[in-house]
């Protein structure tokens, strides 16, 4: 699947290429295609195939895994992949279409935590959420016209929803590496020396390989303070939570991320009641705190929910001997002992850590930092001294850099950029990320206070505008006129520097902005570009058209920019 | 006389949520018996906007100025929508109102120091320390958390300045005074919650007065602290007991929504017994604690339409309809009913009169085009022939005396999808009929999005029907509780008149019909103004003075 929308997106791109090649040359002056600047399809993260010779090359080296450019030098393989998650399954098809001869090793399941234990599996259980907490909504319903009795649900159901998402996302992976020839091979990977990896299983003899080069993706674990007993029943991670083995009547939540937001979510919508326990003296606090603010009107006050916030779950202990889940509250700041609830479960969300054990990192001089795997921002790891490991590479949650999956398939298409031999920097900052609540969160780039900060050290200014949902007419034909965006740029420049979505749909929405960001692409082009109405798209379209710039002359020295000229 | 918001809390903080009779003191000092009031217990505050006008206090008493008017009605509808869902609206709040923090404090006072009721009733008086309460920030606000005072105890505030920023269920608001004074004492600090009407601070006029507030502050505290100790019975009668301000620290275990549902309904959580797994307080607990029944969701039966008829006080259930629907009342239906069934203990009477309207519609025909609708035109002729008859613009609360409104304030029913409102047209007798009209399209604006503000739709005098433009040619209305007349217009039809020349021809006439309380409108009264009415109609360029 993944393999087809390469293969079209490049398709699509040598064409509109072409398009503005054509565009330039009977325009000559001005390389300009609806207001994105034509640069822009040149950036280095878009070259992904350069001509249509070059498709036939990937067409060819998909059917022969590395047949043209071979393995020269003696090397078993071009790239060995450790870890078949979400980060290195991008890295290997990625690889394949350069023509790379590539291996990747799997220890467990194909698709790691995003396809088995995290993004898709919770999304099952949230598309359930989300339709429970509308066939609930009466007055919603109603509004509508619409009469539903006593919604309900079965919770195996539920359960096997998300079971069964997960291993078809798997049989896609697979299928989808298979089909390009990446071979897979089963068993734990450990680095034993320079370019050298053994991979092997409990009951079969170890196995060595040589590669050019090799890219680390071993991904991470959930993350569990110390003092707090995992039984798997009644304390758990979010590696039980989402097989839903049972719907308590009251969990606590511990942590007040993603994680902990989107099952608030599930939860609340099964007929749980949520304590959440926050360690920072905020809910939600990797986000913006605008955005925090009134995700808590939307997400927290109106449900089922309660919090304590500024405090550690310092003891958790599962339910036993007909007490209940017991868990101890200390003052994040004085460590003094607060209070104790008591509750029927608990759900720990601190984050996740990086699952680095094993990997054989002491043979080639590498120390990790609380586990993670230092690297450069090419994802060249480094070692104690410092130094550059040639050939070796980190991507995903092993590295720590940005935990979310789509960020670790795009570290391995930039690693695999540069094994190719074209440089390549990953722009974090335009790489978004998304809460699947209902509604949801989405955001990219900055937050107002990081771009502020910013600001003040380099001596620009900032400017935030911001719409709302209730204005879009989608919205509210939907009747879900909760939320806003928000969008963070420079008044000088233009460049976008931030932008936050909460509402409907705003996961979808995002990308729009971390385009824009990840091509350079300023408030003053964007806002020419026309989106459909009526759709939530025109949020994020009346967000451009109401951002101003400082009048200034010569700053925008092209006056193609006119509208009339697309 | 009892002030909704303080009543609320007052029954709030009972649990058997029944009958009670309120001994309560006016501003003159004197000792009067409340409304006595079945409560239901699950009566929310959206009921209560709708439903309490029979209850309050004129709006417009000569020293109340406790009118919540939100300056955002006059922004734009663009960036009133945005703004209100980002930020700081500015609202012009509620704030202070004497005759509330009259009955109300002194009777905590006076736990303080039982043995000089009098005398500090005197002192209160005169001296004017108003409470600055809670404000009700919309009609589905119950508490609001104080973001961050912005005035500090000492600062010295004139009316109209913003003192407080605070945040309810829907926006973060500024809230202004509409007093001069000198905060003498913050009672709930920034981040603390209060209900909706709970004191949380106190002006005090001048500098001398501040060490008084300070020691009412102090017998505020102390007289709630003393509040569970119940042996007061000394105390003078009825001291109301006090609510919650702030919330309090829970020894058992509760649920989440198990404290929701406390707060909501003002349960002390610590008096619940609960019954959940380990001994847990569960919101099923708390709502047996508040006397609500949990609504079947299955089972059809609730209460038919109000087809029932008499002033039984238990209303009587129907059988089911066999093989009928059952929709239950939305909370807006649930309003109408409970206020229609409210108005059968209002003696009231009606009465007719048709009037030509040629010169109306000409008129109408001139203005359209400027926006002017034909109920604008008929509240205004509304309006100002009730300048001329002020006892129609009166209202009995007590059975005992008029009460006139200073304002001629112009109710307008509207249908709603599922409802009905009665959007206010304030100072319908000052404003001219483009400004009417331009206020009234931003009402009913607002009415369609379920955005108004209490004050907008239960601040009326006196409410106009119009029926016309469905063809009806003649209905009547009924009484809505605390107001003293409503006028029900039907449609202008052609009629054939004969003049008092015997000349036959064909006018416009128009049947209007006015229901009015006879307690204090009799029927020459309403008669005179009808006929002044008809005579604006039919002459009606004094509309456009």
């Amino acid at each position: 699947m993944q393999s087809t929308a390469a293969v079209s997106v490049s398709a699509s791109a040598t064409a509109s290429r072409g398009g503005a090649r054509s565009e330039a040359a009977r325009r000559p002056g001005g390389v300009r295609v609806c207001g994105l600047r034509g640069e822009a399809l040149t950036c280095p993260s878009l070259r992904i195939s350069q001509a249509p010779a070059r498709l036939a090359v990937a067409r060819a080296a998909a059917a022969t895994n590395g047949a043209v450019a071979g393995s020269g030098g003696g090397f078993d393989y071009d790239l060995v992949i450790i870890g078949a998650g979400v980060g290195g399954h991008g890295a290997a098809l990625h690889a394949v279409e350069e023509g790379l001869k590539t291996a990747i090793i799997e220890g467990d399941v194909v698709g790691g935590t995003c396809v088995n234990r995290g993004c898709v599996p919770s999304k099952a259980l949230l598309a359930v959420s989300g339709r429970m907490r509308e066939l609930h909504d009466e007055h919603h319903m109603k509004s509508m016209g619409l009469q539903v009795s006593s919604p309900g649900y079965d919770r195996q159901g539920v359960a096997d929803h998300a079971n069964n998402l997960a291993s078809k996302i798997r049989s896609n992976l697979t299928n989808s590496m298979k089909a390009l020839g990446v071979d897979i091979l089963t068993g734990v990977g450990t680095i034993v020396g320079k370019q050298k990896v053994r991979y092997g299983k409990a009951g079969f003899p170890d196995k060595e390989i040589t590669a050019r080069n090799i890219i680390i993706a071993t991904g991470s674990v959930p993350f569990v303070p110390k003092g707090i007993e995992i039984d798997g029943k009644t304390v758990f991670t979010s590696d039980h939570a989402l097989k839903l083995e049972s719907v308590p009547d009251w969990i606590a939540i511990v942590g007040s991320g993603y994680i902990g937001l989107e099952f608030s979510d599930v939860y609340t919508a099964l007929g749980s009641e949520v304590t959440f326990v926050e360690a920072l003296d905020q809910l939600m606090p990797g986000f913006d705190p605008e955005i925090a603010k009134l995700a808590q009107r939307v997400l927290i006050n109106p449900r089922k929910i309660d919090y304590h916030t500024g405090v550690f779950a310092n003891k958790i202990t599962p339910a036993k001997d007909g007490k209940p889940v017991l868990i101890e509250l200390i003052d994040a700041k004085t460590k003094e002992h607060k209070e104790t609830l008591e509750v029927d479960a608990a759900l720990i969300a601190t984050g996740r850590a990086p699952f680095t054990k094993g990997l054989g990192l002491e043979n080639i001089n590498v120390v990790t930092q609380r586990g993670f795997v230092p690297v450069d921002e090419r994802m060249r790891v480094m070692d104690a001294d410092g130094n550059v490991v040639p050939n070796l590479y980190c991507i995903g949650d092993a590295n720590g850099k940005l935990m979310l999956a789509h960020a670790a398939s795009a570290q391995g298409i930039s690693v695999v950029e540069q094994i190719s031999g074209k440089d390549h920097i990953l722009n974090h900052l335009s790489i978004p990320a998304a809460c699947f609540t209902h509604p949801e969160i989405s955001m990219v780039g900055l937050t107002e206070p990081q771009a502020r900060e910013k600001a003040d050290k380099e001596g620009f200014e900032v400017n935030i505008v911001k719409t709302s949902f209730k204005a879009n007419t989608k919205a509210l034909a939907e009747n879900e006129g909760d939320g806003i965006a928000k969008l963070i740029y420079r008044p000088d420049t233009g460049e976008i520097l931030g932008v936050h979505i909460l509402g409907l749909h705003a996961a979808d929405l995002i990308h729009e902005a971390s385009n824009a960001i990840a091509l350079g692409t300023r408030v003053q082009d964007i806002k020419f570009a026309v989106h459909a109405h009526p759709t939530l798209s025109e949020v994020l379209d009346e967000l451009f058209k109401a951002a101003k710039l400082q009048p200034r002359e010569g700053r925008d020295s092209k006056p193609s920019s006119h509208p009339n000229r697309c | 006389m009892v002030h909704p918001s303080d009543k609320l809390r007052r029954f709030g903080s009972r649990s058997d949520g029944r009958k009670r009779c309120q001994v309560v003191r006016t501003i003159n000092g004197d000792w009067r018996h409340g409304p006595t009031l079945q409560w239901a217990g699950r009566l929310h505050l959206t009921l209560w906007f709708v439903s309490h006008s029979h209850l309050a206090p004129p709006r417009r008493a000569p020293d109340s100025a406790a009118q919540p008017a939100f300056s955002s009605t006059q922004r734009s509808p663009e960036r009133r929508v945005i703004s209100s869902v980002i930020v700081h609206q500015c609202a012009m709040a509620s704030l202070i109102s004497p005759y509330l923090s009259v009955p109300t404090a002194p009777g905590r006072a006076r736990l303080a120091a039982p043995g000089a009721p009098r005398r500090r009733r005197m002192a209160v008086v005169r001296a004017k320390i108003r409470e600055i309460f809670m404000p009700a920030l919309s009609s589905t606000m119950t508490e609001g958390k104080i973001v961050s005072w912005t005035a500090a105890e000492g600062d010295r505030v004139a009316k109209g300045d913003p003192v407080v920023v605070v945040e309810s269920d829907k926006a973060d608001m500024d809230v202004e005074t509409f007093h001069d004074g000198i905060v003498a004492v913050v009672l709930v600090p920034a981040g603390g919650t209060a209900p909706v009407g709970a004191p949380i601070a106190l002006l005090a006029e001048s500098e001398e007065e501040v060490a008084l507030a300070r020691a009412r502050a102090q017998a505020l505290s102390q007289g709630q602290s003393k509040e569970p100790s119940p042996p007061h019975a000394t105390a003078a009668p009825g001291p109301p007991p006090p609510a919650p301000v702030a919330p309090q620290a829970t020894k058992g275990i509760a649920t989440p929504y198990a404290k929701k549902l406390a707060k909501q309904h003002r349960v002390d959580i610590a008096g619940v017994v609960g019954t959940g797994p380990h001994g847990r307080v569960t919101a099923a607990d708390v709502e047996a604690a508040a006397g609500i029944k949990h609504k079947q969701k299955v089972a059809p039966p609730p209460p038919p339409p109000p087809a029932a008829v008499g002033p039984a006080p238990p209303m009587p259930v129907l059988p089911p309809v066999p093989g009928g629907t059952v929709v239950l009342f939305t909370t807006m239906q649930a309003a109408v009913s409970r206020n229609m069934v409210e108005s059968l203990r209002v003696p009231t009477f009606r009465v007719g009169y048709s009037m030509i309207t040629d010169k109306l519609d000409a008129l109408y025909e001139k203005v359209k085009s400027k926006g002017v609708t034909k109920t604008v035109l008929l509240v205004k002729a509304a309006a100002v022939a009730l300048t001329q008859h002020p006892v129609v613009n009166a209202s009995c609360r007590d059975g005992k005396s008029f009460s006139y409104n200073n304002n001629v304030n112009i109710g307008v029913a509207v249908a709603l999808e599922g409802g009905l409102l009665t959007p206010v047209l304030e100072d319908a007798d000052k404003l001219d009929i483009y400004l009417l009209a331009q206020k009234w399209r931003v009402l009913l604006k607002k009415a369609r999005m379920k955005q108004l503000q209490p004050n907008e739709y239960n601040s009326g005098t006196f409410t106009l029907s119009n029926l016309g433009m469905f063809g009806v040619n003649k209905f009547d209305a009924i009484l809505p509780a605390g107001q003293g007349a409503i006028m029900a217009v039907g449609a202008s039809r052609p009629t054939v008149v004969a003049d008092k020349d015997g000349f036959f021809s064909i006018k416009s006439e128009m049947l209007v019909n006015v229901t009015a309380d006879h307690r204090i409108i009799y029927g020459a009264d309403l008669a005179a103004f009808l006929q002044t009415f008809a005579k604006i109609v039919e002459d009606p360029e004094i509309l456009t003075l």
